[in-house]
C-alpha cells in the first residue's frame, strides 16, 4: 500500500495512474452492465425521465473514466453514445428501438474496447467508426438503414468459437470435407492432471469438433485421450490452450482404417496418404511415456512424415484461425490474472466480519484476564496456546480493519495527472494542492466518493479557473490554483475543493432557472442560489466540451453525497473563487485517539486536536468574573474546562484529583482540559450514538475500548465554542 | 392511520406470545416479536446529563446500544443490580435498545380476547402504552406497548423528539 501513497501536491509530471485502472475497469463494467439493463427495461412509448438521466449518467460516468485515463476510443465512443441520450432525455428526440439497438452495441463495443485496454492492448483493434456514424445519425433525428449489426462479441471464449466456426466455414467452400482422424492425445506430465479433463468440455461445447474419450494412462501425471476429429493438431492445440500449455499436449495420430470418412475418390487415397505417411509412429513409445519431440508434429512445415498432401486443404483455414485466435488467447492470459488480484465484496459483509472480529477480541481479552491466575509451570500448553490466540486475533483484527480503511490520498492522488491534463487541454495554469490526505476513511464511502470529487475538481478548473490573461487582467496570478483537503471535524469528515477562479455568477444562475423554469426571485438568498446549480441539467457554461458542461455534474454531485447523508454547501464571490464543502458522516471512520480518565471514566479525544499536555501548576489557573478558570501557558491566557464537572463525573475517591491538563485546538481557537490522567493513545473505529441513541452534547461518537467498554469520543469543535460563550 | 390499525387488526393473530418479566412486585408482559435477545446485566457507559432511568450505553457485538433501566423509569422503589438483573434488548423498528429489569419469568400465549382493558389510574406509564391486564390466575400480567413506551418524549431516547421514532 505505502508506494501508493504519492506525494500528491504539485502537478504530478511522472504520476502513474496505471494503479487506477483496475476500479475504471470494474466501476465502468458496472455502469455498462446497469446502462444495459435499464435500456432493456425502458419503455419506449413514455419513457421515464429518471430512467433516462439514468441510462444518460452510466455513459457520462464511462466517458469521464475513460478521458482521464487516456482510453480516447471509449471516450469517443461513449462521448456519442452520450450526446444522443443527452438529447432523447431533453425530449428533444423520441427513442425508438433503432437507437436501443445502437446503443446496446456500443456499450458491448466499449465492454470490448476496454476488455482490450486492460488486457494491455493485445488482440485486433475493434472498428468504431461505422457504429459512431449511426449514433450521430440517430443524434441527429435521422433513421438508419436496415443494415445488420455487425456481431461484437468480448468474451474470449466466445471469439474462439467463432473462430472455429469460421475454420469449418473456410473449409467447406474448398469442397472438400477434412478427411476424419482418429488420434491419441497425450496430455502430461503436469501437477494437476485433473485441468486436462478441461478439454473434455470443449470437445462438449463445441460442435463439429469430434469425439473425445478419456483412456486409461499409464502415469499418474499424465491423461491420454482418444479422439476423432476433423480438426487438424495445429488447430486443436490452439484450443487447448486455454487449459493446458501447449508443450505438454503430444497428438498421434492412430493408424485406423474405419475411421476415415469416405470422401470423393481423391479425398480418400489422400487420406490413405497420410496414414501410410505416418505408419511409423505406432511403433513410438506408448502415450503417456515421455516422448522425444516429435519433429514438426502437428505443424505443416513439410517434415518427414507430415501429411503433405491433406494439409494443403486445411493449411490455409488454420492460418486464419491462427490469426484470430491467438490475439485472444493473449488478451484472456493477462485478464485473468487482473480478475484475481481483487474482489469485489458486499461491504455488508465486511461489517459483519469487523463486528465478529470485535466479539473475539474482546473474549480473548477475557480468556486471558482469566489464565493469568493459573500456574504457567501446570498449564503450560495452554498458555502458549493461549498467547498464540492473543497475537492471532490481534493480526486478525488488524487486517480485517485495514479492508475498510483507506487514506484520502488513494482518492487525491487520481487528480494531479488529471487536472495536468485537463489544463493542458484548456490553456490554462493551475497548481494543485491536496491538504490532509492522510485522514483515513472508510472503503465505501471513498469510493463513493471519488466520483463526485471528479466532477468538481473538473468544474474548478473548466469553469472556476480563467484563462492566463484574464487572472491577469484581473489583478490576479496567472496561475490558479485549486485546493484539495480533507480533514476530521466534529463527528464528520469535511472535504473541500477550493480553487481562485471567477466563482460564480449571481446573475447568471438566476436567469438560466427562470429560463429552465424554475421558481426564483431576486430575493433569495445566496445559498439558495448557489443550490440551484444542484438541478439536473443545470449548467451555466457556454459550451458543452467533453470536460464538462452539459450540468450533468452537480446534480449526480448532489445524489451521490446526499446517499451517504452528506451535505454540500457551496460558497462563492464572484471574481475570487469558489469553495465547495462536502460533509460526510463518520459513519465507520478510523481516528488515532488519546484516552483520558477522569474519575473512573474513560473519555477519547481525537489526536489530530490535541496540541499538548502539563502538569498543572495551581499558580497558573486564576479566576476571571464568575469563576470562569483561565491557564496561563507560555504568556498566553487559555479557557479551562473542568471535565469533571462538565460531565458530571462522580467521584468515589479523594485520592485522585484533576491534574493534568490537555490543550486542544478547533476552528483555530484553543481551550485547557483538566482531566485526571493520559491513558495512552490508540487507534479507534469511531461509531455512530444516533443510529440507536442520540446526539449526546459535547461528544462526538463512541468506540469500542479493547476490554469491550464503550467510550465517548469528545466533540472538540462543541467544547471549544463552549469555552466562547 | 386507522388504515394502519385495520390492517393491523385484521394480520393480527388471535393468540399473541408475551414475554413476562417483573418489575419490583409488578409482573408485565411484552411482544415476544419486539425482543432480541436477554443478557446479563454489565455496567454500561454513562452518559452525562441524560435522565437517570438511562443507565448509559452498551457495547452489543460492535453496536453502542442504550440501556433503560425500566423500573427507575416506572417509578420502582428498589433497583438493585444482582446476579439476575438482565438487560432484555430490543429491536424497535429500526432501534435497538436495552431494558433492564428484575428478572424474566416466562414466555406466554395469550388469547387477544382474555384481555382487560386497563382502568384509568394515575401512574408512571402512560395509558396509550398499555394493552391492557391480563389474568394469569391469580396473578395480574400488566401488557406493554414497549414500542410506544420507549418512543415516548420523555424516553429521551431520540434527537427528534415529538416525531415518530423514524
Amino acid at each position: 500500500m505505502s508506494e501508493m501513497h504519492q506525494e500528491s501536491s504539485g502537478s504530478g509530471d511522472s504520476f502513474d495512474l496505471s494503479q487506477f485502472y483496475q476500479i475504471f475497469f470494474e466501476e465502468a463494467g458496472e455502469n455498462l452492465d446497469l446502462m444495459e439493463q435499464m435500456l432493456l427495461n425502458l419503455n419506449l412509448e413514455a419513457a421515464d425521465d429518471e430512467e433516462l438521466n439514468g441510462i444518460f449518467r452510466c455513459a457520462h460516468s464511462v466517458k469521464g473514466g475513460a478521458a482521464t485515463f487516456g482510453f480516447a476510443d471509449v471516450a469517443e465512443l461513449t462521448h456519442q453514445m452520450e450526446s444522443l441520450l443527452d438529447r432523447l432525455r431533453r425530449h428533444e428526440l423520441q427513442p425508438n428501438p433503432q437507437m436501443v439497438d445502437v446503443l446496446l452495441e456500443s456499450a458491448d463495443v466499449s465492454r470490448g474496447l476496454l476488455a482490450r485496454h486492460q488486457a494491455g492492448g493485445a488482440g485486433d483493434p475493434l472498428p468504431t467508426a461505422d457504429l459512431v456514424r449511426r449514433i450521430s445519425l440517430l443524434a441527429s433525428g435521422g433513421m438508419l438503414t436496415p443494415e445488420p449489426a455487425p456481431l461484437v462479441q468480448s468474451d474470449s471464449q466466445s471469439k474462439v468459437l467463432g473462430a472455429t466456426q469460421k475454420l469449418t466455414n473456410a473449409s467447406a467452400p474448398s469442397g472438400v470435407a477434412p478427411a476424419e482422424r482418429s488420434l491419441a492425445i497425450s496430455i502430461g506430465p503436469m501437477d494437476k492432471p485433473e485441468q486436462a479433463d478441461a478439454i473434455l468440455e470443449l470437445f462438449r461445447d463445441i460442435a463439429g469438433l469430434g469425439k473425445i474419450v478419456a483412456s486409461t494412462s499409464d502415469r499418474e501425471d499424465t491423461r491420454v485421450f482418444a479422439v476423432e476429429t476433423t480438426s487438424s493438431d495445429e488447430d486443436l492445440l490452439d484450443l487447448f490452450e486455454f487449459h493446458i500449455s501447449r508443450e505438454l499436449v503430444k497428438i498421434q495420430t492412430v493408424p485406423e482404417t474405419g475411421a476415415v470418412t469416405p470422401g470423393d475418390g481423391q479425398e480418400l487415397s489422400e487420406s490413405s496418404a497420410i496414414h501410410a505417411g505416418l505408419t511409423s509412429y505406432a511403433d513410438d513409445p506408448p502415450p503417456g511415456a515421455p516422448l522425444a519431440p516429435l519433429p514438426g508434429f502437428g505443424f505443416f512445415d513439410g517434415s518427414p512424415g507430415a501429411p503433405a498432401a491433406g494439409a494443403t486443404v486445411v493449411q490455409p483455414a488454420a492460418e486464419q484461425k491462427t490469426a484470430v485466435a491467438n490475439p485472444a488467447a493473449r488478451a484472456a492470459a493477462p485478464a485473468a490474472q487482473t480478475e484475481a488480484a481483487t474482489i469485489r465484496v458486499a461491504i455488508s459483509k465486511v461489517d459483519q466480519l469487523i463486528n465478529l472480529v470485535g466479539e473475539l477480541v474482546i473474549t480473548q481479552a477475557m480468556l486471558a484476564q482469566n489464565s493469568r491466575a493459573l500456574d504457567p509451570a501446570v498449564y503450560q500448553q495452554m498458555l502458549v496456546g493461549l498467547a498464540d490466540l492473543d497475537r492471532n486475533t490481534r493480526d486478525l483484527q488488524e487486517s480485517v480493519m485495514s479492508i475498510r480503511m483507506i487514506p484520502m490520498s488513494i482518492v487525491f492522488s487520481r487528480f494531479p495527472r488529471m487536472l495536468r491534463d485537463l489544463a493542458g487541454k484548456l490553456g490554462k495554469k493551475v497548481d494543485f494542492i491536496t491538504q490532509g490526505e492522510a485522514t483515513e476513511l472508510d472503503k465505501g464511502l471513498v469510493e463513493k466518493i471519488t466520483d463526485p470529487l471528479t466532477h468538481l475538481v473538473r468544474n474548478s478548473c473548466d469553469h472556476g479557473i480563467e484563462m492566463p490573461a484574464d487572472r491577469l487582467a484581473a489583478g490576479k496570478p496567472e496561475t490558479g490554483t485549486i485546493t484539495l483537503s480533507a480533514a476530521h471535524q466534529g463527528g464528520s469528515i469535511v472535504i473541500e475543493v477550493r480553487d481562485d477562479g471567477r466563482g460564480m455568477s449571481r446573475e447568471k444562475i438566476l436567469n438560466k432557472a427562470r429560463e429552465r423554469g424554475l421558481s426564483v426571485s431576486d430575493q433569495m438568498p445566496d445559498s439558495e442560489v448557489w443550490q440551484l446549480i444542484f438541478a439536473p441539467g443545470f449548467s451555466t457554461a457556454e459550451v458543452v466540451t467533453d470536460v464538462s458542461g452539459r450540468g450533468v455534474g452537480m446534480d449526480v454531485v448532489k445524489r451521490n453525497i446526499t446517499a451517504l447523508n452528506g451535505t454540500v454547501e457551496i460558497d462563492s464571490a464572484e471574481g475570487f473563487g469558489m469553495k465547495v464543502s462536502v460533509r460526510l458522516p463518520l459513519t465507520l471512520a478510523i481516528m488515532d485517539g488519546m484516552s483520558v480518565g477522569i474519575g473512573n471514566e474513560v473519555y477519547l479525544l481525537p489526536l489530530s486536536s490535541v496540541i499538548e499536555s502539563f502538569q498543572v501548576d495551581a499558580n497558573a489557573v486564576n479566576t476571571v468574573g464568575q469563576g470562569a478558570q483561565l491557564v496561563k501557558v507560555r504568556e498566553e491566557y487559555m479557557p479551562v474546562i473542568e471535565m469533571e464537572k462538565l460531565f458530571q463525573v462522580p467521584r468515589f475517591s479523594a485520592e485522585k484529583c484533576n491534574s493534568i491538563m490537555v490543550v486542544i485546538e478547533a476552528d483555530g481557537s484553543r481551550v485547557a482540559l483538566l482531566v485526571d490522567e493520559l491513558l495512552g493513545q490508540q487507534q479507534v473505529v469511531v461509531k455512530n450514538l444516533e443510529s440507536n441513541y442520540r446526539k449526546v452534547p459535547n461528544v462526538s461518537g463512541a468506540t469500542i475500548l479493547g476490554d469491550g467498554k464503550v467510550a465517548l469520543i469528545l466533540d472538540t469543535a462543541a467544547l471549544v465554542r463552549r469555552s466562547r460563550h | 392511520m386507522g388504515m394502519m390499525e385495520q390492517i393491523e387488526q385484521l394480520s393480527t393473530p388471535a393468540v399473541r406470545e408475551y414475554l413476562t418479566f417483573r418489575l419490583g412486585d409488578e409482573e408485565y408482559g411484552i411482544d415476544i416479536l419486539k425482543v432480541q435477545e436477554i443478557r446479563g446485566y454489565e455496567a454500561p457507559t454513562r452518559i452525562a446529563q441524560a435522565p437517570a432511568f438511562i443507565k448509559g450505553v452498551t457495547n452489543l457485538r460492535g453496536t453502542i446500544v442504550p440501556i433503560v433501566d425500566l423500573r427507575l423509569k416506572l417509578g420502582c422503589e428498589l433497583a438493585q443490580y444482582t446476579a439476575s438483573t438482565v438487560v432484555v434488548v430490543l429491536n424497535l423498528r429500526s432501534r435497538i435498545v436495552g431494558i433492564v429489569v428484575d428478572s424474566v419469568s416466562d414466555v406466554m400465549a395469550l388469547p387477544q380476547d382474555s384481555l382487560r382493558p386497563a382502568p384509568e389510574v394515575e401512574g408512571a406509564i402512560d395509558r396509550d402504552a398499555v394493552l391492557g391486564l391480563g389474568a394469569l390466575g391469580e396473578r395480574m400480567l400488566i401488557l406493554l406497548d414497549i414500542e410506544k413506551l420507549m418512543s415516548g418524549m420523555d424516553m429521551a431516547l431520540s434527537s427528534e423528539i415529538g416525531l415518530p421514532a423514524a
